[in-house]
Order: structure tokens, then sequence, then C-alpha cells
């Protein structure tokens, strides 16, 4: 049974109300200017040709950041997304940051299993953060996020490394979005056509750890979240129950990534319970 | 006759009403240089839309003078605008004032409460409870907020009334870019409805969306004058904008001649009907299970 396409993207439109939303959060808040992570993926590839077109090219930072064992076309492609959206790069090997993060904790460094890969990993996604949050403060500029839907959805991502950012551009659109408006955009053809991945180890592809390749999880999430289909109606959609199952229970687990940390109740009001403003309140 | 309307399509800074009162006479000095009898702001444009807990600490008494300061500059130009109003009791509602020759003509609270969705007004806001005309020099006008357009009982009112035109301000955000269509989902959705009320209900519609972003929703903008034929008079972008528009008697006179629905209203029947259904509560019952959805995880 063929299963419905993902969903779909008028990018004009979403062109439209993504620059805006960069220009008018980012200025609102006393910011002229925006730093972002640029790891030759197509995610902050797609962010950083918004961010240019929202602030202007000179306003925008993009820091490259790779490890040692980082692929050399994800530094190549991070260049190349650079130059094409016209804003300045800086390079930062990561390498003895993590490494001395890593050399710390007795018997991380050997460890080889999937764990040890985990934390690894984990340790360099939040060295990116501090990174970029460091030359946030140095440079008076917003950290832009560039985790979208399907990730945010899966958890798949480093909280508090990552998924970390001051706003977040394309967190509503789902991976098969962000490669329409990212075409749509002009993102450089080696970066559209590289699979997807977060190169925290060798041979690592998104699609063959979430088991289910993006155009599927997107009809899935798609169908199941922003349209309410129940059990029965997906089913009917031809997506089988342990796929169901599956993805179900890995956006449920995943749900305390997407919320601020919780705090225990005593007073009568408390932050984010009972004590609700919207964050454009602080401006 | 022939009567000016500025649609104001402003940017409400979220809880400022100061910052917001001068918008307003800015706003309000440019439409007197296109000679405007009628200056529409969008709901709640003194303060803004999602105040969550804002909500108490913004609000204001109709006597209050960041009310009456723009009660008083309607001498220069009737005007139509939207705020947090308590009530003498304490309640708080979603409010719109028809200010009139230095005068208030007419308070709408609000009706119908979004409670969905990104929508909390159930939460803060108490619930209006009145659908009447404002009788406006310029004529009989029917004001609503934004959710009360959705339940067309409330235009339906309006025009059984006798409105002319209907007033109709509100605060829409953009969703839905996942389509194939040139517009947002939500902005399709809003120009059929406006486009139906302006056809149903045989009446002038002036829709004062605002812009601008609050916790990364946007609003859409996309303000709009319709004739009682249904068509398009005006329509504003996506971005601050001054819609200016002539409100005419002759239109209103030739939809309502060619197809006269005002005069073939059946309001004893619905009368009638209503009253049946509300005294039995079996035929309410059996509705309501009947509009229930498949039960579903």
């Amino acid at each position: 049974m063929t299963l419905p396409p993902p969903p779909q993207c008028n990018v004009e439109l979403a062109e439209c109300v993504l620059t805006a939303f960069l220009r008018e959060e980012t200025q609102k808040v006393g910011f002229q200017r925006a730093v972002l992570g640029l790891s030759g993926g197509i995610d902050s590839a797609l962010v950083v040709e918004l961010a240019a077109r929202a602030i202007g090219p000179d306003k925008v930072l993009a820091v490259a950041m790779p490890y040692r064992t980082s692929h050399p076309d994800s530094l190549r492609l991070a260049e190349e997304s650079a130059a094409h959206a016209g804003v300045a790069l800086e390079v930062v090997d990561i390498s003895d940051a993590a490494d001395a993060h890593i050399a710390a904790v007795p018997g991380l460094d050997e460890d080889l299993s999937e764990m040890g890969k985990l934390r690894k990993g984990n340790i360099m996604s939040r060295t990116r953060m501090i990174t970029l949050f460091d030359r946030s403060a140095r440079d008076h500029a917003l950290v832009y996020g560039t985790s979208n839907k399907t990730e945010l959805m899966l958890g798949y991502g480093t909280i508090f490394g990552d998924m970390a950012s001051g706003i977040n551009p394309i967190g509503d659109l789902y991976k098969s979005q962000v490669y329409a408006l990212s075409r749509h955009l002009g993102v450089p053809q080696g970066i559209l056509d590289r699979p997807p991945s977060a190169d925290l180890w060798e041979g690592q592809t998104d699609e063959d750890e979430i088991g289910h390749s993006y155009d599927t999880v997107d009809a899935f999430l798609h169908y199941s979240i922003d349209r309410r289909y129940g059990r029965s109606e997906l089913e009917r959609l031809g997506f089988d129950a342990e796929l169901i199952d599956r993805l179900q229970r890995r956006v449920r687990h995943n749900q305390y990534k997407r919320r601020p940390p919780i705090i225990a109740k005593l007073a009568a009001r408390t932050v984010n319970l009972d004590y609700r403003y919207a964050r454009d309140w602080g401006v | 006759m022939t009567l000016s309307v500025a649609l104001c399509q402003l940017r409400p800074v979220l809880g400022d009403a100061a910052q917001n009162l001068a918008a307003h006479h800015a706003w309000l000095d440019r439409a007197l240089e296109h000679e405007a009898g009628l200056a529409i702001f969008p709901e709640l444009s003194l303060h803004g839309y999602f105040l969550r807990d804002l909500t108490q600490e913004v609000a204001v008494p109709v006597e209050h003078q960041v009310v009456q300061d723009l009660v008083a500059r309607s001498r220069d130009c009737s005007i139509v605008f939207g705020f947090v109003e308590e009530s003498a009791d304490h309640r708080f509602y979603n409010t719109a004032v028809f200010a009139e020759d230095g005068e208030i003509k007419h308070v709408h609270r609000k009706v119908h409460l979004p409670d969905y969705g990104i929508f909390e007004e159930g939460r803060y806001f108490a619930a209006g409870n009145q659908i009447e005309l404002v009788h406006s020099k310029h004529g009989k006008f029917g004001l609503m907020i934004c959710e009360d357009a959705w339940h067309l009982s409330t235009g339906w009112l309006h025009f059984a009334q006798g409105a002319d035109a209907l007033i109709l301000p509100s605060a829409s955000p953009a969703r839905g870019v996942d389509t194939d269509e040139t517009e947002l989902s939500s902005q399709a959705s809003w120009n059929t409805l406006v486009q139906a009320h302006a056809l149903f209900f045989q009446s002038w519609i002036f829709h004062c969306n605002r812009v601008g972003f609050e916790d990364g929703a946007m609003f859409w903008g996309g303000s709009s004058v319709l004739d009682p034929f249904g068509d398009s008079v005006a329509t504003a972008g996506q971005e601050e904008e001054l819609l200016i528009a002539k409100m005419e008697t002759g239109p209103l006179r030739r939809a309502r001649m060619t197809t006269p629905l005002r005069r073939d209203l059946k309001p004893e029947l619905i009368r009638r009907q209503l009253a049946r259904l509300l005294n039995d509560p079996d035929a309410l019952a059996i509705e309501r299970e009947e509009a229930a959805p498949e039960s579903e995880q």
C-alpha cells in the first residue's frame, strides 16, 4: 500500500513569514545581529539563507565547528553555504575543548559502545552550544536555532546542545519541507544531495538511526499531529501498526526535550504553571 | 451619501497601552488626511493579543484616561478600537468601543471567546452577552470581534436588526503553509468567511486585522472591505497599512433590491424552532450525540 506523500510547503509564503519572523523577533528583543552554527547540513544551510535575507548578510555570523572526526565535506559545504548566503564564517575547531571534557571522565574515551558514542556525541553538541552562546555575548548577536520539526517531534537532537537557541525559524517545518524551502532559496546542490547526518561519528546517517525514511516519518507526523488522524485512520492511510507504535512512543518519550524543566510547585504562582506571560512581554 | 472609512492595520506593542495610544493618535492623523469619517482599529488594539497573565494587569474600566483620550479624539472622526475592559465587579472583557462626537456610542464585549488551539481567551475573559447595533450618524453598524464572526448567529442578529455594515476587528494568527494554495490557510478561511458575511447578510464588511508577531505567531493582516454584493473593494497586505475605502448607499440598496434576503427573513420560524429545541432536552441530546466525533485516541 502506498503511503501518503510528506506535507507540502508553500515556499513563497514560508519564506515571507519566516524572514519577517526573524527580523521582528530579533529586533524586538534589542538585537541587530545573529549567530548560528553551520554544519554543512541542510537545516543550518536553510537558516543562514533565511537569516541573510531577514536582517542582512553583514549582520549574520556563521560558525563552523568541526571535531577531529568530522567528515571533511562538512567544513567544505559549510564554507560553500556561508559564501552563498554572503555571510562571514568563523571556523572553531572544537576537538581540544570536547576532548578535554571526554578525558575528564574516566573510561569514556575508550568506551566504544552505543552509549559511549552517544555520550561523546552529546559532549560535542554541547561544546558547540557553548561556543555559539559565547559568540552571542561577544557580538551581542542572537543565537538562531536550526532544529526542524521532525527532529523536535522525534527528540532527535541533544537537549541543551543543538536544540538550544534564542529563536528558531524552522522548528515548525518538517524535514521534507526544509528541503523544499532550501531548493527555493538556492541552497548549494552539494548540501541538497548529501544524505542527512549529525556527523557525530563515521558513517552515521539520520535515516539509518531513525529507522524510516524522512518522507515516511514526515507523512506520519503530519497526519498524526497536524491533521489529528486517529489510529484507525492512520492504518487506513497505509501506516502499519508497528510503525505507528514505534513513532508514537518515540514522540511521547521525548516530550521532555520540548519543554523547559518542570518546577516543583509550592507557592501560589509558579513559573510557567500559573505565572504565565508571553516571552515577548519581557521586551 | 459617501463615507470614507480608514482601516488602521497596525502592530500593537504587547501590554504597552501608552505606546499604543500614541500610535493610535498618529494613525488617526493619517486617516484624517484622507478625510476619514470612521477609523477602525484591530481587536485589542490598545493592549496587544497574547496577554496571558498581563490581561488583568493592563485592564482598565471604560472611564479610564487611556480609553477616554480616544473617545475625546472621536470629535475628529468616529473611532472603533479595542482594549481589555475591567467591569465594576472585576470581570475582564475583550471589548471594542465605538466612539463618536466625543462620546461612547456603543460597547461590544466579545461574545464568542476562542479557547482552543493557540487561543486561551476563555481562561482570561468573561464573555459578553449582547449583540446590539451601533446607531451612528453614519448609519447602523454591527460590531463583532474576531471569533464572533465564526458564529453566523452574530452576523444574522445584526442583519435582522438592520445593520448596513459589519465592523469586524480581529487578531488572526497565520497558520498553514502546508498546501499548494497561494495564501495561508487561515487567511483563505477568513476570506471565505468575510465574503460569506457580505453575501448572506448583504452588508458592507470592514474587517480590520492586525500585523506583527507575538511569541512566534504572525498576525497576517489582509484587512479587507467588501460591498454588499460580496465584491472586494480594498484589501491590505501583510505589513502595517492604512486602508481607505468609500462606503456608499447605492450598492446596499441595489443588493437588497436584487436579492431581497432581509425582506424574506423568517425570525418567527427561528423563534418557534429554537423554543421547541430549548424546551426539549431530548432533542438537544440527540443533536449533541450526532455531532460528536468518532472516538479515537
